[in-house]
């Protein structure tokens, strides 16, 4: 049961934004989510969705998995938008006693929603087409000025990259260790919160202990292969940009440059 | 012949806990590698043939005497790194000695960590994962992979560092009867094909048989060492120290001790079957005897 969790929900794939360089998906998707909060009238927002459209059409992802993704911000978002729907400035659309919906509200609602749901779209085209060892090797490279500033890059970097190394091997060891305490009578799923959690702790303590067994054994491997940080060390897979990536680039510019202009040119939605 | 790897005297206590004295693992070890050689290291549990693995590639360092990896001396911290290129060592638990998500990339690890260059570190993996026979793995994930196959991948990532001498320490330990034979069969071609020197730990009799030379330890000294042939054929001094011998030597040993014709020195179940054949034909027991049973 517990295996079927998947994390980091990439899709192998060929299409052109699996081929992008993974440091320039990230610039690019940072950038996108700082303009959608750029975008502040719905010209704006439509340069935007057009943008999003045909992200999500040449990532070659199936759109449910897009769906599903959303899913899980959708309480947050029905929350938020029924919240703005009734703070907003502007003429009266309807009343009712107290309760009072003006036209501001209206659009103040759909830009948080949209918002919202773009935020999580744009982050999951980047998780969908990158797969976690890309991802983990571009943040070490984007990362490295970082160093000036006495940050441990390579170290933070080798512990992503251990960590979802061992996150099926620990998935895998949990589930070996609930079906243990369970042969040995113990009720995992009845009784109260507390008592849930209680039941928590037999499966927890061998847990952590096999944990730190795992890291001891594996930090002497890694010294058996000649770890000695990352000083001196050099990579077998190396990024590299390509025309791909500067067209990329230009596209996107030219879609924040778009947002730009609507931002200046049209009047402000929000209010 | 050529010593490659040199213990003269070794003695070892891991570190005192407070107040107690540090009990001593190893009583003065001295014993020579050489090169190309498959040399077994036999012991059970509590031997200190684990420990002796680790002062292979100054994982531990002797706490008295020395020990000389190519004629570099594993007490000179600066040489660290050089040692362990040069002698690999592999454990016994698969699962824990790999570091990536993606099985080519693990292999990299070594070779990323002495600083080779990039063409030339995807050159020594593809030939690594070739050596083991995993090439066809290369992009898979390694948690859904046999142990067998894991451990494999654990001797590419050594193998990619370009090593003369492998230490495996029990590293069929945590297997399957198959994925232990994948793995047997895997370093005997090393030793064989690319002359790599093999040191295998081991507690199984059997796998002991296969090499070229035995070394039993027992307690923190060396008990006996020679030929699998000379050091199996002293049964009862095995047995008087807890210590098996691989079950045919054993068979052939009792049919003696009844007083049956039998020669010394049987290793395998082939030379077993071969030495009792004539015997049970003669006797007229039993026409044939199939040698794959």
């Amino acid at each position: 049961m517990v295996r079927d969790i998947t994390l980091g929900q990439y899709f192998p794939g060929n299409s052109l934004i699996h081929r992008l360089d993974p440091r320039m998906k990230i610039l690019i998707t940072f950038a996108f989510i700082v303009f959608i909060f750029v975008a502040a009238n719905f010209q704006g927002l439509a340069v935007m969705l057009l943008l999003m459209a045909s992200v999500l059409l040449l990532s070659g992802v199936p759109l449910s998995q897009y769906l599903k993704s959303l899913k899980a911000v959708l309480f947050i978002v029905a929350f938020t938008f029924v919240l703005n729907l009734f703070y907003g400035g502007g003429t009266t659309v309807w009343s009712w006693r107290f309760m009072r919906i003006t036209d501001g509200g209206i659009s103040n609602a759909v830009f948080v929603a949209v918002r919202i749901f773009s935020l999580i779209l744009f982050s999951s085209v980047l998780t969908f087409t990158t797969s976690p060892t890309q991802l983990t090797d571009a943040l070490e490279r984007l990362m490295k000025p970082l160093k000036v500033l006495h940050v441990q890059v390579h170290e933070i970097a080798m512990m992503m990259t251990i960590a979802l190394r061992f996150v099926p091997t620990l998935l895998e060891e949990t589930d070996k260790i609930m079906n243990a305490q369970k042969a040995r009578g113990a009720d995992l799923e009845s009784g109260g919160f507390m008592q849930r959690v209680k039941s928590l702790i037999p499966i927890l303590i061998p847990l952590f202990v096999s944990s730190f067994r795992r890291a001891y054994d594996l930090a002497m491997a890694m010294e058996c292969r000649c770890y000695h940080g990352g000083e001196g060390r050099t990579k077998m897979k190396q990024l590299h940009m390509s025309g791909l990536d500067a067209a990329a680039a230009v596209v996107s510019g030219l879609f924040c440059v778009g947002v730009l202009f609507c931002a200046f040119h049209f009047p402000a939605a929000l209010r | 012949m050529d010593h490659y790897i040199k213990a003269e005297d070794v003695t070892f206590s891991y570190e005192a806990q407070e107040n107690e004295k540090a009990p001593e693992v190893l009583h003065g070890v001295s014993l020579n590698i050489h090169k190309g050689e498959f040399v077994a290291l036999l012991g059970h549990n509590g031997s200190g043939k684990s420990t002796m693995a680790k002062e292979f590639n100054a994982m531990l360092l002797p706490s008295g005497g020395k020990v000389y990896v190519d004629g570099l001396d594993t007490l000179d911290d600066a040489l660290k790194i050089e040692i362990r290129q040069r002698v690999g060592l592999v454990l016994q638990n698969p699962d824990n000695q790999l570091v990536a998500s993606i099985v080519e990339e693990d292999v990299a690890f070594g070779p990323e960590n002495l600083g080779v260059s990039p063409p030339e570190i995807r050159k020594r993996v593809d030939d690594a994962l070739k050596a083991v026979d995993m090439y066809d793995y290369r992009m898979h994930a390694p948690y859904k992979l046999s142990g067998g196959q894991k451990q494999r991948i654990a001797i590419a990532g050594i193998i990619a560092m370009q090593p003369d001498c492998i230490v495996l320490d029990e590293p069929t330990a945590m297997l399957d009867p198959r994925g232990r034979d994948e793995v047997l069969e895997t370093i005997h071609r090393l030793n064989r094909e690319k002359g790599i020197t093999i040191v295998l730990i081991t507690h199984y009799m059997d796998e002991a048989a296969g090499a070229d030379r035995v070394i039993v330890m027992d307690d923190g000294q060396i008990l006996t060492q020679g030929s699998p042939r000379q050091v199996f054929s002293q049964v009862e001094l095995l047995q008087a120290h807890q210590l098996d011998v691989p079950q045919s030597t054993e068979l052939i040993y009792r049919l003696k001790g009844e007083g049956v014709p039998l020669p010394d020195g049987i290793l395998n179940i082939e030379e077993c079957v071969s030495a009792l054949e004539p015997l049970l034909k003669q006797s007229g027991n039993i026409g044939e005897i199939d040698a794959s049973h």
